[in-house]
């Protein structure tokens, strides 16, 4: 019973990350209708500079808070300059431009970083919390409660700003949005901000466990599809729920099923893929987008 | 060559139509001009091996291959409209079955190249009919997790895949006493393959296969109503697309002569989406020039930095989103219609 409370706590915190991961692929698609495949690499890459920041000597939060920063103008920049340029073209085009986009970050990172595996420190402390005989990660306490201030600062933004609804009226109507005023092109810039700026979140949280290194987020950013696909590709708080079902999933079938243990989890999340996309591909919480031919 | 994609030769279709005279003859030079480029390449590719040797002619070995594989994937990206980010995976299968086969089970090579094949078709029909409910993006998630997934596969089945380690073969002579050596052997075996394979899927697209294809690409709900069945010819689509890349894989076990899982994961799959980007969608022509610019432009970037081939890589597929849509093949094409015209037009005015 304890390893089971203990496996579904550090579940939970796998699941933050990927929920953080996956709220972002589902504010990129809510707003155009396209999966960002570098959104994982993108984070990869915030993590580095990071990295770079705590070298030269700056205390962990202020690093994070300036990557949190760089990243969101980062994400900006990428889909005013980079995007924007085949937005409204066949959906192939703008996922060949962000595979593109996959290959130059993991090279750009190797180029910079070199490709060993670099530790990164953790904000929270060693020692183990206990409750009870439970023994609870500090870290993963700590990524759970990060993941979620993150997800109640987005819920308040989009609820209670005018910029919040100006953004989920854009990605709903961009025609009527447009003609109330609203800048619906900058709205998506914005929303890929945004979405850069959770990746670095989600990349700084899974790099004390899984280590820095230019390939970090590929098996991650499958977790984070599988979450996204799970929980509906059109709904952000499916995303998180899909997120946390992922987490736990993974390491209850990682620590009970004896056949799988870790060398299959990647397969583990392509099965869950494949299965939700064909007994429901809107996912748990998604929405029938009814088009008319 | 002779088939293109259906705006190309819609294009050229509605540029026949108004030239009455001077029309058939324009199309029967240009059909002969066809005719003699492919001769010209035919005859340069068969007498390659005596002008290069040892490691440049596996490295032309290893283009044939890619062109295999590429023209596998342009049939289903391509002509057929369904995306695939994971065809590393196909490749992978077929060169595991090849070298399975040979390895564990002591099979001659030969019969391991259709063996791999039809493996791989019936792998891709049975993964293309649940994809066949999946459009566009999600197609692309389900394929691009698959690649992400299958060196883990790999290496899980260990006693027969090798583990991490993968397996090693040796490099087959050439049978019948002829004096080759063996890359020069192999570099033939290739070039027979893969002719028979192109002449075939310029057949099929060529005709009433090839129509219905780019039909449902185009507009599957109109291709319904005109009677083409989609859920057989996607499917079916699948099913050989994968099993070309399945032959590429196979071939490429026997001319690297080793197999390990980590050759086989995602990367694979976006080289070669590269090569059909950059060579041109729809085109029969546009796997030759995407596999020289893949096996090649890595090899010159390799020079400046062992990152450098991938930043180069991520460069051309978002510079020929925006610039050359149509890849090389594409761009030729317009090149040759500007280049053919004038002559046309001006006889026309006489």
């Amino acid at each position: 019973m304890d390893i089971l409370i203990q496996q579904i706590v550090s579940g939970l915190a796998t699941g933050g990350i990927y929920a953080s991961l996956a709220l972002a692929l589902v504010m990129i698609y809510q707003a155009t209708d396209v999966v960002n495949f570098a959104q994982g690499n993108m984070a990869m890459f915030s993590t580095y500079l990071a990295w770079s920041l705590l070298q030269a000597g700056l205390p962990y939060w202020v690093t994070f808070a300036i990557t949190v920063v760089v990243a969101f103008v980062g994400g900006l920049l990428i889909e005013r300059i980079i995007i924007r340029p085949v937005e409204g073209a066949p959906i192939l085009t703008i996922v060949i431009v962000t595979l593109g986009l996959l290959v130059i970050f993991t090279s750009v990172a190797g180029w910079i970083y070199s490709y060993i595996q670099k530790p990164f420190p953790s904000p929270f402390p060693d020692k183990p919390i206990r409750i009870g005989q439970i023994v609870f990660g500090a870290h993963d306490l700590g990524a759970i409660g990060v993941t979620l201030v993150m997800l109640v600062l987005l819920f308040l933004f989009f609820r209670f700003t005018t910029l919040g609804l100006a953004m989920r009226a854009a990605a709903q109507n961009p025609v009527s949005s447009r003609l109330c005023g609203i800048r619906v092109s900058w709205m998506l810039g914005l929303g890929w901000g945004l979405a850069a700026a959770f990746g670095a979140v989600a990349g700084m949280m899974v790099a004390p466990v899984v280590f820095l290194d230019p390939n970090m987020m590929g098996g991650i950013q499958l977790y984070a599809f599988a979450a996204a696909t799970v929980g509906g590709f059109t709904s952000p708080f499916g995303a998180v729920v899909g997120g946390l079902l992922v987490g736990v999933t993974e390491n209850l079938v990682g620590t009970y099923v004896s056949f799988i243990g870790t060398e299959l989890k990647l397969t583990v999340a392509l099965a869950m893929i494949i299965i939700v996309l064909l007994v429901r591909p809107t996912g748990l919480f998604g929405r029938t987008i009814v088009r008319r031919v | 060559m002779a088939a293109d994609s259906g705006t190309g030769a819609a294009a050229r279709a509605a540029e026949g139509r108004p030239q009455s005279a001077a029309a058939p003859r324009s199309r029967v030079t240009s059909r002969a001009m066809q005719v003699t480029v492919l001769l010209v390449v035919l005859a340069l590719a068969a007498a390659l091996p005596l002008f290069v040797s040892g490691f440049r002619l596996f490295q032309f070995t290893q283009v044939l291959i890619y062109a295999i594989a590429l023209l596998g994937l342009n049939l289903l990206t391509g002509y057929n409209g369904q995306f695939s980010l994971g065809h590393g995976a196909f490749y992978g299968i077929g060169a595991y079955t090849s070298a399975i086969m040979i390895d564990r089970w002591g099979i001659g090579y030969g019969w391991t190249i259709p063996a791999a094949g039809i493996v791989c078709l019936i792998v891709g029909f049975l993964f293309g009919r649940p994809a066949l409910r999946l459009e566009g993006l999600y197609l692309a998630l389900a394929t691009f997790s698959l690649a992400l997934a299958v060196p883990q596969i790999l290496k899980y089945f260990e006693e027969w895949t090798g583990g991490s380690q993968g397996i090693v073969l040796s490099k087959p002579k050439a049978p019948f006493h002829l004096r080759l050596t063996e890359d020069q052997w192999l570099y033939f075996l290739t070039l027979a393959v893969t002719i028979v394979l192109f002449v075939l899927a310029a057949n099929l697209l060529g005709g009433r296969t090839g129509r219905a294809l780019v039909a449902i690409r185009d507009n599957h709900i109109a291709a319904e109503a005109m009677g083409v069945n989609n859920a057989l010819y996607k499917s079916v689509t699948f099913g050989v697309s994968a099993a070309y890349t399945g032959v590429a894989g196979a071939l490429s076990a026997i001319v690297i002569a080793f197999v390990a899982p980590d050759s086989f994961d995602v990367f694979l799959s976006i080289t070669l989406l590269t090569g059909i980007v950059i060579g041109g969608f729809g085109t029969i022509s546009g796997p030759i020039y995407g596999a020289l610019f893949i096996q090649f432009v890595p090899n010159w970037a390799q020079d400046i930095s062992k990152a450098a081939p991938w930043a180069i890589f991520g460069a051309f597929l978002i510079g020929f989103m925006y610039v050359m849509p149509r890849g090389i093949a594409g761009f030729l094409q317009i090149l040759w219609i500007r280049l053919t015209r004038p002559a046309v037009s001006k006889g026309e005015g006489r």
